[in-house]
C-alpha cells in the first residue's frame, strides 16, 4: 500500500507556527515527561505549504487569525502550587494551540456544594491567577445560590470592585437554575453587565442533585431577558440541549466539555445562528485540542468561525470591559 | 498518516458527515491520511455478522482499495462465529478484526474471549477491541451501553505472546476511565489509540504511561471530528520521532506483526 510519511516538520507546518514564536516548550503536566524524553524547546517554524497531502489540516496561522477566546477554562487539572503557576502552565498550553484569551472560573480544586468561605477562596484563587495572565485571562465569580446574600457580597467584591466580568453557577444547591434564589443574583449581574455562565448537562445516567439542564436555564433566561446567559456545555446531549435555547436571544450555546462529536456545532449554528454559539474548552478536564476540533472540523461556513471562536464572547463582554476601562 | 480507528456506514442514532464511504475516503485523504483501518457501525447492532463483513469488505474495495483496510466484526455470542472469523481471514483477506464486547453482551473474562483470541492468533489477525463508542452520559436513553473493562486482558495477554492487540477508544469514558493502561502495556503486544484520550496534554500522558511505541493515531472519524485527534498530537508537544511513530510507524509495524 502506498504510504506517504508525514514528518514532524510537515506536521508542525500544519499546526504550530505560533508555538515556537511564543517560545513554548510544552504544557507543564507533561513537562516532566517530556524532559525525561529529552524534549527541547520550541521547534523551527516552517511556513505551511500552500498545497500538500495535509492541506486539509488545521494550521496555526489559521488558529491565531481567528483570535480565539476560550469561554470555559479551569485551574484544576493544571500543575502548580499557586494560582499564578497554574496560570503560567495554562498560558503555555494555550500558546501551543493558538488560544488568545481565556475565561477562568472555580478554584484550584473544585469544591462543589461550597460554603461561603469556599466560594470566596475559589474566587480569590481565580483573581490571583488572572493577575498572572498578562491580561489574557478574565475571571468569573463562582456562585453558590444556596447563600444568596454571600453571592451578592461576592459580586460586589469580585465584579463591582474587582476584575471579574462574569458569574459561574455549577450545581451547588438542590434548587435548579430556574429556582427563585437565582433571580436576585442574576439581576445583580445584569446591573453590572456581567455575563452569567451556568453549567448544564442532560445525562442519560442521571443528573446529579442540583444539576440543571438547558430547560431549567431557559426558564431563568426568560425571566432575565436583558442578561447575557451562557448555557455551559449546552447540556452535552446537544440534540436535546439546543432546542430549549432557540427562542431566547439572550442565551448562548457553549460548546465546551463534551466529546468532539460530529454534528454538534453544525446543529447549534443551524438552530441558533453562528452569532449565538461560543467556543469553550473546559480545559482542565478536557483538552484544548478536542474542543477546538468542534469548530475547526465542523461543516459550517468559514465565515462562522471567527464569531464562534471569539467575536461573540468579545461582543457580550465589551460593555463590562469598557466599564472597567479595558480596551479590546 | 495511518488512522487506526474509523468506521463506515451509519451510526444508528444520527447522520454523520462522512458516513458515506466515498465521502469518508475523500475527507480523510484531504486531511493527509494515507491508510485507514475501517470497522463498520453496522457491526454494533446487526445480527447478520457475515453480511456486515461482506459489505465492509466490498465498500473498502470499491471506495479505497489502497486506502481502506477492513477490520471485520465478530460476535462470539452468536452461533458459528468461528466461520465468520475464517471468512474475515480467508475470504475477505482482512488483516484484523474489531470487537465490540459491550454491544454484543459479553465481558472480557468470558471464556469465549480466550478461545476467540487464540483463534485470531492462529490466523495471524490483528485484534482491535473498542472499549466504548459513546460517552455513557449522552447515549440514547433506551440504549445504554457501559464501556468495556479491559482488566481481564492482563491475564489473557500474558498467555498469548503472539497476540497483537489495539485498544481503541480507551481513556476518558465520562463517568469511567480506562484503568490498567500502564499494566496492560507491560503485559504484551498491546497498543492504544488516542481518539478518546482526554485532558491537558493527554497524548503526552499516554506516552508516559505506555511508551510512544505503543500509541497509534486513531480519529474515530466520522463519529468524532477528525481534527480532535490530530490537534491532540499537536498539543502533546512530542519530539519528532515520537510524532512520526504515533502518526504512522507504530500502526504499520503492528499491522504487519513486526
Amino acid at each position: 500500500m502506498k504510504n506517504r510519511a508525514l514528518s514532524r516538520r510537515q506536521f508542525l507546518a500544519q499546526t504550530s507556527a505560533g508555538a515556537a514564536v511564543a517560545g513554548v516548550a510544552c504544557c507543564s503536566e507533561f513537562a516532566s515527561a517530556n524532559s525525561k524524553l529529552g524534549v527541547a524547546g520550541g521547534s523551527p517554524t516552517p511556513t505551511p505549504p500552500s498545497s500538500s497531502a495535509t492541506s486539509g489540516l488545521v494550521d496555526m496561522n489559521t488558529l491565531k487569525a481567528l483570535r480565539i477566546w476560550d469561554g470555559h477554562c479551569h485551574l484544576e487539572g493544571f500543575e502548580g502550587r499557586t494560582p499564578g503557576e497554574r496560570m503560567q502552565n495554562m498560558l503555555r498550553c494555550a500558546d501551543r494551540m493558538g488560544i488568545e484569551h481565556m475565561c477562568v472560573f472555580l478554584g484550584m480544586q473544585f469544591e462543589f456544594y461550597a460554603s461561603p468561605e469556599s466560594m470566596r477562596k475559589q474566587n480569590d484563587e481565580v483573581m490571583e491567577a488572572v493577575k498572572h495572565s498578562n491580561g489574557r485571562a478574565l475571571g468569573y465569580a463562582f456562585m453558590n445560590p444556596n447563600y444568596v446574600d454571600d453571592c451578592l457580597d461576592e459580586i460586589n467584591r469580585c465584579v463591582r470592585d474587582g476584575p471579574m466580568v462574569g458569574l459561574k453557577f455549577e450545581f451547588d444547591t438542590p434548587a435548579l437554575a430556574n429556582s427563585p434564589p437565582l433571580d436576585r443574583i442574576v439581576a445583580r449581574a445584569g446591573e453590572l453587565k456581567a455575563v452569567v455562565m451556568h453549567h448544564t448537562y442532560i445525562k442519560t445516567t442521571g443528573n446529579m442533585v442540583g444539576e440543571s439542564t438547558p430547560l431549567e436555564l431557559a426558564e431563568l433566561a426568560r425571566r432575565h431577558p436583558s442578561v447575557t446567559i451562557i448555557c455551559g456545555h449546552t447540556g452535552a446531549t446537544w440534540e436535546l440541549g439546543i432546542p430549549p435555547l432557540r427562542r431566547l436571544k439572550n442565551v448562548y450555546a457553549d460548546l465546551s466539555g463534551s466529546d468532539p462529536t460530529s454534528g454538534f456545532t453544525e446543529m447549534a449554528v443551524r438552530e441558533l445562528g453562528a452569532d449565538r454559539v461560543m467556543f469553550g474548552s473546559d480545559i482542565g478536564g478536557r483538552s484544548f485540542a478536542s474542543q477546538l476540533a468542534k469548530v475547526m472540523g465542523a461543516n459550517i461556513p468559514l465565515s462562522a468561525r471567527p464569531a464562534i471562536m471569539g467575536e461573540n464572547l468579545r461582543r457580550v463582554l465589551r460593555p463590562i470591559l469598557q466599564a472597567k476601562g479595558v480596551k479590546l | 498518516m495511518i488512522d487506526a480507528n474509523v468506521n463506515l456506514f451509519r451510526w444508528p442514532f444520527r447522520r454523520l458527515a462522512g458516513d458515506e464511504p466515498a465521502d469518508l475516503v475523500a475527507n480523510l485523504r484531504k486531511k493527509g491520511v494515507t491508510q485507514a483501518w475501517a470497522g463498520s457501525f453496522e457491526a454494533l447492532l446487526h445480527r447478520d455478522v457475515a453480511g456486515v463483513n461482506a459489505r465492509l469488505a466490498e465498500a473498502c474495495r470499491t471506495h479505497g482499495a489502497d486506502f481502506l483496510v477492513p477490520f471485520g466484526a465478530l460476535n462470539p455470542k452468536q452461533p458459528d462465529w468461528q466461520e465468520d472469523l475464517r471468512r474475515c481471514a480467508e475470504v475477505h483477506k482482512m488483516p484484523g478484526i474489531r470487537l465490540h464486547p459491550n454491544y454484543h453482551g459479553y465481558t472480557l473474562d468470558d471464556p469465549v474471549v480466550a478461545e476467540l483470541l487464540a483463534l485470531t492468533e492462529s490466523h495471524k489477525l490483528l485484534v482491535e477491541i473498542a472499549l466504548a463508542m459513546e460517552d455513557e452520559r449522552t447515549q440514547y436513553a433506551l440504549m445504554r451501553i457501559p464501556p468495556v473493562d479491559p482488566a481481564p486482558l492482563l491475564d489473557l495477554v500474558r498467555r498469548m505472546p503472539n497476540l497483537r492487540l489495539v485498544l481503541v477508544n480507551a481513556g476518558y469514558q465520562g463517568v469511567h476511565s480506562t484503568e490498567h493502561i500502564s499494566e496492560l502495556a507491560k503485559t504484551g503486544n498491546i497498543y492504544f489509540d488516542i481518539a478518546r484520550i482526554e485532558g491537558i496534554g493527554s497524548v503526552a500522558r499516554l506516552v508516559e504511561q505506555v511508551s510512544s511505541s505503543r500509541v497509534v493515531f486513531g480519529s474515530y472519524y466520522p463519529f468524532f471530528y477528525f481534527e480532535s485527534s490530530f490537534l491532540k498530537v499537536r498539543e502533546a508537544g512530542l519530539p519528532e520521532d515520537q510524532v512520526q511513530a504515533i502518526l504512522e510507524e507504530n500502526a504499520r509495524n503492528v499491522l504487519i506483526g513486526r
